[in-house]
């Protein structure tokens, strides 16, 4: 096994930018960010300020691009980073970051925070300072083709099943369909409403659409990891199926960390832009709603409220369409208190739900959104990623709060036409 | 050395020396900074991402939602130390004066009265903003030797400057001399420590605006 | 009060009355008590009339004989100049009847008898062994420590005695000293200023007449008195300053309308000198009141203070290294770029593509 310090060290000199230099420059150390991130305010430890969980790379920055850093390294007045080091940060840049970017929308100086963190994780994940649990998922996302260790059989019995249920042919291996969907792991086990939903809305809206026998695993924990290697290796496995299959669009699942590792990192990763177009289940639904493809009848009645997941609001860009959908079945929907760009984290993402050792502060971050979801007391809480409905569902079980969790697309497709009607 | 001679070596060689290293200071660590450059982004874009970068330069002034109920003391203070700051640098006649004669450019300034009481609410503000320091566990806790040594050079200019318009404590010479020694010191430091974010704060916004405003998220 | 010196003034046209309200005036400006003001005219009719009148030995250095001018100011006497007539000037260049070896009499008798009062006007050169300014083929220093020992104290008249003055500015070609620079022992009043105002002379004599010691001095060794406050602090334009009202030329509104001259270059903030209150020319006018910021001739070094025209706050050449600063800015930080490149390159080419076995150690 040849994960080391020298390593890491030479992974972060490669990944160390000019906004990375600018961002280190700028931070006054004013604690804002610290305001802005829900393991601070829930706990009030210090030691969870985004910025602080930064450090060791800060002091890198210093003593190998600039001036100063190098003479005063040369000179032995600077702390070398090392190995314990860097173990100890661990707990501080994958247990207590979700990489939600919520410290980057806040910062005055304008300190990116989150980018700085996505790129820290690089240079831990070579030295050996990953968080077994994600390692783990990692391990198998690779060898197995799902971080869940869910594999094509898994997937053609679920589609089989939803075959039956639904008496609807899920096409696999289309080649020329305008649409190619992708899964989570996390569907596939927990929820097969999601499947069966798009099966039923493409059907309405007469699109053609197939699942993808060598990419339908949507999720890339190479990215939560920090190791774009391997996220590469993962997101190819899409590249390559929808370019085989000359796919027009490729459509990221319920699943918000899929979404922006598909969508932003994917053709970084692969080093050149994609064929295809990426768009998120939600988008898709818009936009077959503006086109006039998508009708629904019906209402809740309920009182619903929506969470934005991070990965496909603040840091996906994806913030109107669910709302637009929503307006379209739900007559009693309200929002959270900062709902949209500035929502909470569910405080499962970037990879903390794998992490054994995380559980209990993630529970502890949860406060956030239970007083969010105190402030409006929902019948029922709808949200668009399968990862944040899991981390929803224990949360609130934990604090006993009696509220269902609820997909996004199933609610949409619950509310399609009769078939002929 | 008498006053006079104090306040001519400050005037003349020391403020020479001072802008020589600030500027050299500056330009060298912008291009240390920005010359390590970076990776071209690839994904297509939802927007046009420069537009967004502008924009968040002058918007990131404003506090995001629900954060001046966070930290009321750290943003209001901070507002007020920045802008009384700017207004008695760039709004008091004699400063006028002196960026005329280096630059050939000119405004209209504001009575000195008006910027005494400036000077003494940005006064009070940076010893709010010094005691929140001390007062938060968060602050506290970044904090190094820097950030309280950047805090009394930012604080001094202010100071002797305004000791000296109030003739208080020295002769007005001598604590003339004094305020531009003090504004010597801050602006041989300025570049090297965080007080350089007066500079990159520009940047580091613009960086994260195109960012965001690539992905569609208007920040 | 009868007595020589008032029937002196009399034939002068000066009254009595007029005298005692000048010496009240001189006590005030001094910060004396009332009583004081009839003391030095007391103090002053009496020397006036005594059968030794107190002895003034005057001592002209490197100088251009303005402070004698601003003293005495023949074609217009004034009661300052009439000090004189109560003292035994007993040797004045300018002044005196005397010439060559009667002159150099005159003062080696003075010197002899001892105990005089010593007025120093113009700086010592000490370079080229004091060859730059000798009288009767001695140097200036020479004179002046040969005098300086029997003198009970030492007025340094002008800038010139007290900081070494215009000669002194740099390059300073005559190695110029102010009196204080090379007499240590004696009391030494300086009155600076170029020229300094005739009542203050006036003042530090009476004082010196009446009470037989010098006034209270301030750390330049200037009677704090005259020189306790800026001209910025008692100039009659100051509120125009704190308005932020300034004259920006010599022609302008600003000018015509008295606003305040520090954008031209007024040295009144940090000028102590008490030309605002007592003005010149039998309180006629002054500098400012005239239109023209103070030069800030009662400090030292005030030829030397980044030119006359130049406001305080304008620093004399602050750019002066700027071009190179900017220059030498830029390579480093170019150096320190093509560095950083070639390691993120290092580093780049270096690397290994990570696999699932390099996640552990």
């Amino acid at each position: 096994m040849s994960a080391s310090l020298d390593k890491g060290v030479r992974v972060l000199k490669e990944v160390i930018d000019a906004p990375i230099a600018s961002y280190f420059s700028s931070c006054v150390h004013c604690g804002l960010c610290a305001e802005a991130c829900l393991f601070y305010t829930e706990t009030g430890d210090p030691k969870y300020t985004p910025i602080h969980k930064l450090e060791p790379m800060r002091r890198l920055y210093e003593q190998e691009y600039t001036l100063i850093g190098r003479l005063k390294k040369v000179l032995g007045l600077s702390k070398p980073v090392t190995d314990a080091e860097l173990g100890e940060w661990q707990e501080l840049v994958y247990n207590s970051c979700t990489l939600c970017g919520r410290c980057s929308l806040v910062c005055p100086v304008g300190n990116d925070i989150v980018y700085m963190v996505r790129k820290f994780r690089e240079g831990m994940a070579v030295s050996g300072h990953a968080p077994e649990g994600i390692v783990e998922a990692t391990r198998r996302t690779v060898s197995t083709g799902s971080p869940m260790g869910v594999t094509m059989h898994a997937v053609k019995a679920q589609m089989k099943h939803v075959e039956e249920e639904t008496g609807i042919s899920i096409p696999l291996d289309v080649e020329g369909v305008e649409y190619m969907a992708l899964l989570s792991s996390m569907e596939i086990i927990n929820f097969p409403e999601y499947l069966s939903a798009i099966a039923r809305i493409m059907k309405h809206a007469g699109k053609t659409w197939t699942l993808c026998s060598t990419g339908f695993e949507a999720t890339n924990s190479g990215i939560q990891i920090g190791v774009s290697d391997l996220a590469k290796t993962i997101v190819s496995r899409i590249v390559e199926g929808a370019e085989r299959l000359k796919a027009k669009t490729v459509i990221s699942p319920e699943c918000g960390h899929a979404y922006t590792a598909l969508r932003w990192e994917g053709p970084n990763l692969i080093g050149r832009p994609f064929t295809f177009k990426v768009q998120h289940i939600v988008e898709v639904l818009d936009e077959l709603r503006t086109q006039g493809l998508l009708k629904t009848e019906g209402f809740e009645t309920d009182r619903l409220t929506f969470h934005d997941p991070c990965q496909l609001a603040r840091r996906g860009g994806v913030i109107q369409p669910q709302r637009n959908l929503i307006n379209m079945v739900a007559k009693n929907f309200v929002e959270m208190p900062d709902a949209g760009k500035m929502n909470w984290c569910c405080g499962g993402g970037g990879g903390v739900t794998a992490i054994e050792r995380a559980e209990a502060l993630r529970i502890e971050a949860f406060k956030k959104k239970k007083s969010q979801l105190e402030a409006v007391k929902p019948d029922r809480l709808v949200t668009a990623c399968a990862v944040c409905r899991t981390t929803l569902e224990e949360g609130l079980e934990h604090y006993q709060m009696n509220i269902p969790v609820v997909g996004l697309t199933e609610i949409i497709a619950e509310h399609l036409p009769e078939q002929g009607a | 050395m008498n006053e006079l001679q104090f306040l001519t070596w400050v005037r003349g060689t020391g403020l020479n020396v001072a802008v020589g290293v600030f500027l050299l200071g500056v330009f060298w660590r912008l291009i240390e900074i920005y010359g390590l450059g970076r990776k071209k982004d690839l994904s297509a874009p939802r927007h046009v991402a420069g537009a967004s970068g502008w924009h968040t330069i002058f918007r990131r002034s404003i506090p995001a939602q629900g954060m001046l109920k966070k930290s009321p003391v750290g943003y209001i203070g901070g507002f007020a130390f920045h802008i009384g700051l700017a207004i008695v640098v760039l709004l008091f006649a004699p400063h006028i004066k002196l960026i005329q004669s280096l630059t050939g450019l000119s405004w209209p300034g504001l009575p000195s009265q008006f910027i005494d009481l400036v000077a003494v609410v940005t006064l009070a503000a940076m010893v709010v903003v010094l005691a929140d320091r001390i007062n938060k566990p968060v602050k506290r806790f970044l904090s190094t030797f820097e950030d309280w040594f950047t805090w009394a050079v930012t604080f001094l200019p202010l100071l002797t400057g305004w000791l000296s318009v109030r003739h208080l404590l020295f002769p007005y010479s001598t604590m003339l001399a004094l305020h531009i020694l003090s504004v010597e010191i801050l602006l041989i430091v300025l570049p090297f420590t965080k007080l350089f974010h007066a500079f990159t704060v520009f940047g580091s916004r613009w960086y994260n605006g195109a960012v965001n405003g690539h992905k569609g998220v208007a920040v | 009060m009868q007595g020589p010196l008032i029937e002196i003034l009399a034939r002068q046209g000066i009254t009595r009355r007029t005298f005692m309200k000048y010496c009240a005036t001189l006590a005030s400006l001094m910060a004396l008590p009332p009583s004081a003001g009839r003391a030095m005219a007391e103090a002053m009719a009496a020397a006036g009339v005594a059968t030794k009148r107190p002895s003034v030995i005057w001592l002209p250095f490197q100088e251009c004989t303005g402070c004698t001018e601003s003293i005495t100011r023949s074609h217009s006497p004034t009661l300052e100049s009439l000090i004189f007539d109560v003292v035994s000037l007993d040797y004045q260049e300018t002044l005196m009847a005397a010439a060559g070896h009667q002159a150099e009499e005159a003062l080696h008798n003075a010197m002899k008898a001892g105990g005089y009062l010593l007025i120093v006007d113009g700086s010592i050169p000490l370079g080229l062994d004091g060859a730059y300014s000798c009288i009767a083929g001695r140097s200036n220093l020479e004179l002046l420590k040969e005098a300086a020992s029997g003198a009970a104290a030492i007025v340094a008249m002008g800038s010139c005695a007290a900081f070494g003055g215009l000669p002194h500015a740099k390059p300073n070609p005559t190695g110029a000293v102010s009196v204080s620079d090379v007499v240590k022992d004696k009391p030494i009043v300086n009155i600076p200023g170029c020229p300094p105002i005739p009542v203050v002379i006036t003042g530090v004599l009476a004082h010196f007449l009446t009470f037989g010691s010098l006034p209270e001095l301030d750390k330049h060794g200037r009677p704090k008195a005259f020189y306790g406050e800026t001209i910025h602090d008692r100039c009659y334009r100051r509120p125009f300053y704190d308005q932020g009202k300034f004259a920006k030329t010599f022609d302008d509104e600003g000018a015509r309308n008295g606003w305040c001259l520090f954008e031209l270059g007024c040295k009144g903030p940090v000028t102590y000198n008490a030309c605002a209150t007592v003005k010149w020319n039998g309180g006629t006018s002054w500098p400012v009141e005239s239109g023209h910021g103070c030069l800030g001739c009662s400090e030292p070094d005030f030829w030397d203070a980044g030119g006359f025209y130049k406001a305080l706050s304008t620093p004399a050449n602050p750019l002066k290294m700027a071009s190179a600063a900017v220059a030498a800015g830029a390579v480093a930080g170019v150096a320190v770029s093509f560095a950083n490149r070639g390691k993120k390159r290092a580093a780049a080419s270096a690397h290994e593509t990570t696999t699932l076995a390099d996640l552990e150690k």
